[in-house]
């Protein structure tokens, strides 16, 4: 049996790219076919999702049974000497992000069953959903950065379009803008930085891999090196919302709620931080700090975003921040070496599922009261039993609870911080007792106390609360592939260059399980007696700048959107007005002097000789055609005139 | 033996009369009248010349015109019924209508 399975996975990850094509055929079917099959052609997305996640679980099994490296590719396009190629790149990593991506993705397909029936717009949902998910899996098994970047961009389409899905409301299509212009600000040094590492080879290749070997041996200009790291951060900071960028995220809670669970799962934000992971070559041998800039911006997002998500009242906004920290650590964490980059995978594996389960669950119970405010919410727990008890697992996994998927992972990345790096792992720390007080808020305040809202609680459909169950058992189980005490299989897997042995400090493990108590016991003490003002408003003034989101928006609004569009925009009108259509203008009136030149010359010279020749034809015609006067007598008369006279030539008689 | 000069000077005067017919009369049958001199003209002095050079060729020659000239002036004289039915004249000076 097990030998069977070996040779199906080996056999398998020969055509991984069967994966990426799957939600590509799926989305196409459910465009073109979609409303005409029953059930508005939700099938497609979701047989085709069931495929993929049992391709990516035998891939898997390839790597679980120790196989290596799989690489290939075929030539793409070429431009002059350099060539492009596509094709695929599975290693451990790429497996495990398969298996990620498409067991979210799998669980968001079917969840929306429930949440989205009825949508006006329900098939063109699925079709996005596939194409955005398919943008996903192109982007994990990238070889090459050119194709990565295909992924990517596609990625920020497709997010546009699922963010704005219900683009009746302005604050909708708002935000959906958003989201597209923020991340397409980090796209920008992206796709520079791409540039600059294809051109640091002289052109020679965009293979990721042969990139890092070029890094590694130190072949590439250490300067271009570490732009090209930087501009690929940029790229990072967008997609994954980090600080300056982080803005787009929670405005992005404006789409509906399984959106938010895939982008903030499984695909857009990890994106980021599966890039700055997949490039760790060039990053970790660039100037040091370049290292440290990212430690930097993943430990001013962490701490912020988590300080953010403490006064939100909107359910999905406190979840929205929680995923700005959450991927914060992961970022701070890829400051920290090879270590730390395989913790940092670690924590994306299960803040996927978690994050997911939370998003997921919050949307059952958005879906059960109709708002989104928790002051609507409170009491849930009895009419939604199977919805608290999964969204109470997601969160106790956020918050670090032995033994659930986020204390693993966390652990592992505040193993990796307490090795010289003080500073991030006290914020780490830090950040760790907010989260645990801001999710034990957030549950209090659903699920405890008494319904405040108006609506008719209800247990959601089974479609949506056997996806809650799914991912609740993927969240006890996942945290223990990565556990010390099991051999952690996660870093046989996933590592960078020589798998790493695990070190489990019981010291570490004490100290973070009691920031997490601390922060539940901080916050349960607060919430748990309900009351209708928020106990943390007595914080006044540093209320009001949490709930200003520290003025940031505000800042980007008045300081770049404003001057943007009415100065900036005035000004580009004003000189597109002026001296483009200027120019415009004068050539095109310079065409028009040279053509009533020609104008001229065609009439008065060429036309004027050629009715001249006609004229003078026509004239003699007129004179001569007085000959032919239809008296036969008189053509005789000139014929015997004509005859004498030749007689009289040619008779020489003259 | 009438000497040839004389012979061809009278076949001349024979075809100016037809010439001048032709030219100046302005009745068709006197025309193609005019035109019957002239061909006659050109078979006095075909066997003239056969006659002078002992050669019976110039006497066919005139034999063939005169079959010629008689189907010639039934074509003629044909033309000329069809003119008066459709004009009610033979006036040739009136028959000018192919012109410019």
């Amino acid at each position: 049996m097990v030998a069977e399975a070996t040779a199906a996975a080996s056999g398998i990850i020969r055509s991984s790219w069967v994966v990426v094509l799957l939600p590509v055929v799926s989305a196409l079917l459910t465009l073109f076919f979609g409303k005409r099959t029953p059930g508005k052609g939700a099938v497609y997305g979701i047989s085709a999702m069931g495929a993929a996640f049992v391709m990516s679980l035998l891939i898997l099994w390839h790597f679980v049974q120790g196989g290596g490296t799989y690489a290939s590719q075929v030539n793409w396009f070429s431009v002059g000497p350099f060539h492009v190629e596509a094709g695929q790149y599975i290693d451990g990593l790429a497996a495990v992000m398969l298996v990620v991506v498409t067991s979210v993705s799998l669980c968001v397909h079917v969840y929306s069953l429930g949440y989205m029936d009825g949508d006006s717009r329900f098939t063109w949902f699925y079709v996005v959903l596939s194409l955005f998910t398919a943008a996903m899996l192109n982007v994990v098994v990238a070889p090459n950065l050119i194709q990565l970047l295909v992924g990517w961009e596609i990625m920020g389409v497709c997010s546009y379009l699922l963010i704005g899905h219900w683009y009746e409301v302005k604050e909708n299509s708002n935000a959906a803008i958003k989201a597209f212009i923020t991340t397409r600000i980090g796209d920008v040094p992206f796709m520079f930085g791409v540039f600059a590492l294809i051109f640091a080879t002289g052109f020679t290749t965009s293979n990721i891999a042969q990139i890092g070997d070029l890094v590694k041996s130190h072949e590439l200009s250490n300067g271009l090196v570490a732009a090209a790291a930087l501009l690929l951060f940029g790229g990072a900071v967008g997609k994954s919302a980090q600080f300056p960028l982080h803005v787009w995220l929670p405005d992005a809670m404006a789409g509906p709620t399984p959106v938010s669970a895939l982008i903030h799962a499984a695909t857009m934000v990890a994106a980021g931080v599966y890039l700055v992971g997949r490039m760790y070559e060039v990053f970790i041998n660039a100037d040091p700090w370049v290292l440290q800039v990212i430690g930097i911006i993943g430990a001013i997002t962490m701490l912020g975003s988590a300080f953010m998500a403490l006064v939100q009242d909107d359910i999905k906004r406190v979840l929205a921040y929680s995923t700005l920290s959450q991927l914060a650590y992961m970022v701070a964490a890829m400051s920290l070496g090879p270590a730390g980059r395989n913790a940092s995978f670690f924590h994306l594996f299960t803040h996927a599922f978690f994050k997911a389960l939370l998003f997921l669950g919050a949307g059952s119970v958005i879906h059960a009261v109709h708002s989104n405010n928790m002051s609507d919410m409170g009491g849930l727990k009895n009419p939604m039993p199977v919805t608290f008890w999964t969204f109470l697992i997601g969160s106790a996994a956020l918050a670090g609870i032995v033994p659930l998927a986020g204390f693993w992972s966390k652990d592992e990345l505040l193993v990796s911080a307490s090795h010289g790096h003080e500073l991030l792992f006290v914020i780490m720390l830090a950040t760790a007792v907010l989260t645990a007080f801001y999710t034990t808020r957030m549950v209090v305040m659903t699920f405890f106390g008494t319904y405040e809202g108006h609506a008719h609680p209800h247990e959601s459909p089974p479609s949506m609360a056997g996806t809650l169950v799914f991912l609740a058992a993927a969240t006890v189980v996942v945290g223990f592939l990565g556990s010390p005490q099991l051999h952690a299989p996660f870093f046989k897997w996933v590592f960078f260059e020589e798998p790493e042995a695990i070190h489990f400090e019981a010291w570490i493990a004490l100290v973070g399980t009691l920031a997490a108590l601390a922060g539940i016991g901080f916050a349960w003490t607060l919430y748990a007696p309900r009351k209708e003002r928020d106990p943390l408003r007595a914080l006044g003034p540093v209320w009001n700048l949490l709930e200003h989101r520290f003025y940031i928006d505000d800042f980007y609004m008045k300081r770049i959107v404003y001057p943007v569009r009415d100065r900036l925009s005035a000004a580009v009108y004003w000189f597109n007005q002026h001296v483009l259509d200027g120019i415009i203008n004068g050539t095109a009136m310079a065409t028009r002097g040279l053509g009533q030149v020609v104008n001229l010359f065609d009439r008065g010279v060429i036309d004027r000789a050629v009715n001249g020749v006609a004229g003078t034809a026509g004239a003699t015609g007129g004179l001569l055609k007085y000959i032919q006067s239809g008296n036969v007598q008189r053509y005789m008369a000139f014929l015997f005139v004509g005859v004498m006279v030749l007689a009289v030539v040619f008779a020489k008689l003259v | 033996m009438i000497r040839l000069p004389f012979v061809l000077f009278f076949s001349a005067l024979l075809f100016s009369a037809g010439v001048y017919g032709v030219l100046a009369r302005r009745n068709a049958v006197m025309v193609l009248m005019a035109i019957e001199l002239m061909l006659n003209a050109v078979n006095v002095n075909l066997v003239a010349f056969g006659s002078d050079r002992h050669d019976v060729g110039g006497q066919m020659f005139a034999l063939f015109v005169i079959a010629v000239a008689a189907a010639e002036v039934g074509i003629g004289l044909a033309i000329v019924i069809l003119l008066y039915r459709n004009r009610e004249s033979i006036n040739v000076d009136e028959v000018n209508l192919l012109k410019w």
